[in-house]
C-alpha cells in the first residue's frame, strides 16, 4: 500500500475528522433545509393576498390621513397649541398615491435560483473552509504532537516526500467531501427554486458563471485547508494554527479595522482580508468612500470607489499559500525533530 | 565482524540566546558489531536519544560520520530505513486507534505485508487485545506496542530506547528473551536502558556516555573487568595475625583496609601474590576474595553519577573523558 492511500486512510479512520465533516455537512443541510421552509412559490392566490394587503395599507393610510387633518383643522380652529404636531397647512396632510404601496412588498419571500443561488455559495464554502481549516491543522498537528510524525519518519526518512503526501492525501479527502456536496448543494437548491421559488431565466450563460463560482468556492476550500494544514506543521501543533487565525482575526483584522477606523483611513475595508474573500466569491467587491464628492453632470454627489476585484484576491491567496506553505515545507526540511 | 552501526567524531551543538552553547554530542564514537545485543548506557541528558535521533536522521549532526548497515547517514537512510527498526524515547500513539489499526497504517506507510501484522502482535503479547484502542492500554502495553511497530519492518538492526519501561517483571523478562531470540536469529539490537542489571544479563557489549562522549566501550566482561579496582578481602586462619599481614602488605606496596576480622586490599593486580607473601610471612589465608563489580557500580563510576549523602546532583552533573572529573566541571548533555 502506497504512503498516500495510507494517509488517506489514515485520515478518514480519524474521529476528529469524521465528526467534523459530519458537523459541517449537517450545517449545510440545515442551510437548505431552512430556505426550503421559508420561502413560498408565487402564484395567483399569492399575487392576490398581496395585492388584498397593499389596498388594505392603502386604506390604512387614507383613513389615517382623514383622521390627522381633521384633527389639525380642529386644533387650528381651537387655537390650540400644537406642538408642531401638524403643518401650518391642514390640507398638505393626504395619503400616498396607491401605486406607491407595491404589491410584492407583501408577497412571501420566494428562491430564484438566477437571483439568489450565487450567494448562497459563499456561506457553502465558508462552511466547509472553516471544516477543511481544522480538519487539516488536526491532521497534521496531531500527528507531530504525538509522535506519530516522528514514527513515520523512522519508516520514511524523505520529510518533504512525507509531508506533500500527507498534505495530497488531506485535499484529496476534502475534495472528495466537497464535490459532492456542491453537487448536492446545487441541486438542493434547484430543488428548492422548483417548489419554493422560480428557475426562470437560468440560461447557459447564467449556468456558466454560478459553476464559475462554484469552482472559486471549491478552491477556496483548498486553499483554507492548506493553510491550516501548513500552520498547523509549522507550529507542530493543531493549536498553532487556531491560534494563528485567532490572532489574525482579532488583532490583525477587528483591531485593524478600528485603527484604520479612527484613523479615516480611505477604503478601510481594502486593508481587510474578508473583502478579498468576498472579492473572491462574488468577482468584485465595490468600495465607496462617502467623505468625497464625485459630481455628476446633474450636479448630484457620488461617493468614490474602488474595485476589489477576483484577480487581485488570486493574486493575495496564492502569495498565502505560497508564503505559509513553503515556510512550513522549509520548517520540515530543516528543524530538528526533538 | 563486520560493524552494522559506526559512529565517529559525532557532534551536536545546541545554541540559545538564553542559555549559551551546549554540546549535545561531543566528538561521539560507537561501534556495534553484526548479531550483538548492544547495551547504550548513559545518565539522563548525557546525550543518548540525541545519538539515536541523529543516527535516524531526525536530528541534523553539526559534524562526524555514521554508517547504518555499511551505508552512510543520513544521505543513505532513505536505503536502510527498510532494514532499522525503532523507537526512540516513550512511544506514542493515537489513542483512539487500536493497535491492530496502528500496525496496519505503519505497514502500510513502509510497503510491508499486512500478514506482518499479526505476527509482531503475536510476538509481542498483544494478539487478544489488538482490537481495543490504545488509549485504554497500560504503560506496558504501549512499550509492547512500540516495541512491535519496531519489529514490523522484521529488521537487521533493532534500536529500543527504553523498551522495558513502564514493563512488569514478568514483561522485562519476556522482553529480555525476545532480545536474545531476535540476536540469535542475526538481528543486531541497540538496546539503551537504565536498568543495569538488564542489560548486564542481555548484553554482549556496552557503550558508555557521559555529557555527549564515550567513557567506555567494548564487551560486558572487558568493561567490568577494565573498571574493576583490583579490590581483594582477605580471611586469616587466625584473627590475631591480622596486624602482620597488614604490615607485611603495606611494605609490599598494597592498600590496605582493616577490618575486625578481615583485611580489604586494593590495587591487587594478582591475587596469588597476596598468598604468597603472606605465605612467606608463615601468615595463611583462609579466604582471598576479588571484590567483584557489578555494571552498576561502573556505570556509576565512569559517569560519577553515584549519589551522595546531603548533594542534589543536577542532571548535567556528570562525568566527561578527558575533563577534570568533577561534576558539572563542563558543559554539555542537552536534550538527551
Amino acid at each position: 500500500m502506497s504512503l498516500f492511500r495510507t494517509e488517506l486512510r489514515r485520515l478518514t479512520k480519524r474521529r476528529f475528522t469524521r465528526y467534523m465533516t459530519l458537523l459541517g455537512l449537517l450545517v449545510l443541510a440545515a442551510v437548505v433545509v431552512g430556505v426550503f421552509f421559508t420561502n413560498q412559490k408565487i402564484g395567483a392566490d399569492q399575487l392576490a393576498r398581496a395585492e388584498r394587503q397593499a389596498d388594505q395599507q392603502y386604506q390604512d393610510q387614507v383613513r389615517w390621513s382623514e383622521q390627522e387633518r381633521a384633527a389639525c383643522e380642529q386644533a387650528k380652529k381651537a387655537g390650540t397649541a400644537t406642538d408642531g404636531r401638524f403643518p401650518d397647512d391642514c390640507s398638505v396632510i393626504t395619503p400616498p398615491p396607491r401605486e406607491q404601496i407595491e404589491a410584492e412588498w407583501f408577497l412571501p419571500s420566494t428562491f430564484n435560483f438566477r437571483e439568489t443561488f450565487d450567494e448562497t455559495l459563499i456561506p457553502f464554502a465558508a462552511i466547509l473552509g472553516l471544516v477543511g481549516f481544522v480538519v487539516g491543522a488536526s491532521f497534521v498537528g496531531a500527528e507531530w504532537s504525538n509522535g506519530g510524525m516522528m514514527n513515520l519518519l523512522l519508516w520514511r526518512p524523505n520529510r518533504l516526500t512525507v509531508l506533500v503526501t500527507k498534505l495530497a492525501a488531506l485535499l484529496t479527502g476534502i475534495l472528495a467531501v466537497t464535490l459532492p456536496a456542491a453537487v448536492l448543494w446545487f441541486a438542493g437548491f434547484w430543488a428548492i427554486a422548483t417548489f419554493r421559488g422560480s428557475t426562470e431565466k437560468v440560461t447557459s450563460g447564467v449556468w456558466q458563471s454560478l459553476a464559475l463560482t462554484g469552482l472559486r468556492g471549491v478552491v477556496l476550500v483548498l486553499v483554507l485547508t492548506t493553510i491550516g494544514f501548513a500552520l498547523a506543521s509549522l507550529g507542530r501543533h493543531t493549536a498553532m494554527a487556531l491560534g494563528g487565525v485567532v490572532a489574525v482575526m482579532v488583532v490583525g483584522q477587528f483591531g485593524l479595522g478600528i485603527l484604520l477606523s479612527m484613523a479615516s483611513v480611505k477604503f478601510a475595508e481594502a486593508w481587510l482580508l474578508p473583502t478579498y474573500v468576498m472579492a473572491w466569491m462574488t468577482k468584485t467587491v465595490t468600495l465607496q468612500n462617502w467623505d468625497s464628492c464625485n459630481a455628476t453632470y446633474y450636479g448630484e454627489c457620488k461617493p468614490e470607489t474602488v474595485d476589489i476585484t477576483w484577480q487581485q484576491s488570486s493574486v493575495l491567496l496564492s502569495v498565502g499559500v505560497v508564503v505559509i506553505l513553503g515556510a512550513s515545507l522549509w520548517a520540515m526540511r530543516r528543524r530538528d525533530i526533538t | 565482524m563486520p560493524a552494522v552501526l559506526e559512529i565517529e567524531g559525532l557532534r551536536k551543538t545546541y545554541k540559545s540566546r538564553r542559555r549559551g552553547t551546549r554540546n549535545a554530542l561531543d566528538g561521539f564514537d560507537m561501534r556495534v558489531d553484526a548479531g550483538q545485543v548492544h547495551g547504550f548506557l548513559g545518565p539522563n541528558g548525557s546525550g543518548k536519544t540525541t545519538t539515536l535521533r541523529t543516527l535516524l536522521g531526525l536530528i541534523r549532526p553539526d559534524g562526524g560520520r555514521m554508517t547504518l548497515l555499511g551505508h552512510e547517514v543520513p544521505d543513505a537512510l532513505p536505503t536502510v530505513a527498510g532494514q532499522v527498526g525503532a523507537i526512540v524515547e516513550s512511544p506514542q500513539f493515537f489513542p483512539h486507534f487500536s493497535a491492530r489499526d496502528t500496525l496496519s497504517l505503519l505497514a502500510g506507510a513502509g510497503e510491508v505485508p499486512a500478514t506482518r501484522v499479526d505476527e509482531v502482535l503475536e510476538l509481542v503479547g498483544l494478539r487478544d487485545r489488538a482490537g481495543e484502542r490504545v488509549k485504554t492500554y497500560s504503560l506496558g502495553m504501549k512499550q509492547r506496542l512500540a516495541v512491535a511497530s519496531a519489529l514490523l519492518k522484521n529488521p537487521k538492526l533493532l534500536i529500543l530506547d527504553e523498551p522495558a519501561n513502564g514493563l512488569d517483571p514478568g514483561g522485562i523478562r519476556e522482553m529480555r528473551t525476545l532480545m536474545r531470540t531476535l540476536a540469535e536469529s542475526g538481528m543486531t539490537v541497540v538496546l539503551s536502558s537504565h536498568i543495569l542489571g538488564e542489560i548486564q544479563l542481555i548484553c554482549d557489549s556496552v557503550t558508555i556516555i557521559s555529557l555527549g562522549r564515550r567513557v567506555a566501550f567494548g564487551p560486558v566482561d572487558e568493561v567490568l573487568a577494565q573498571h574493576s579496582s583490583g579490590a581483594v578481602r582477605v580471611r586469616l586462619e587466625a584473627v590475631s595475625d591480622l596486624p602482620a599481614a597488614t604490615d607485611a602488605l603495606t611494605r609490599a606496596g598494597i592498600l590496605v583496609t582493616g577490618h575486625p576480622d578481615h583485611l580489604m586490599l586494593a590495587g591487587v593486580d594478582k591475587p596469588a601474590s597476596v598468598t604468597r607473601l603472606l605465605a612467606e610471612h608463615n601468615l595463611y589465608v583462609s579466604e582471598l576474595a576479588p571484590i567483584a563489580v557489578d555494571l552498576e557500580s561502573v556505570f556509576l563510576e565512569l559517569t560519577a553519577t553515584a549519589p551522595v549523602p546531603g548533594q542534589h546532583r543536577q542532571v548535567d552533573e556528570s562525568m566527561k573523558v578527558g575533563g577534570t572529573g568533577q561534576p558539572g566541571a563542563t558543559g554539555g548533555g542537552w536534550g538527551a
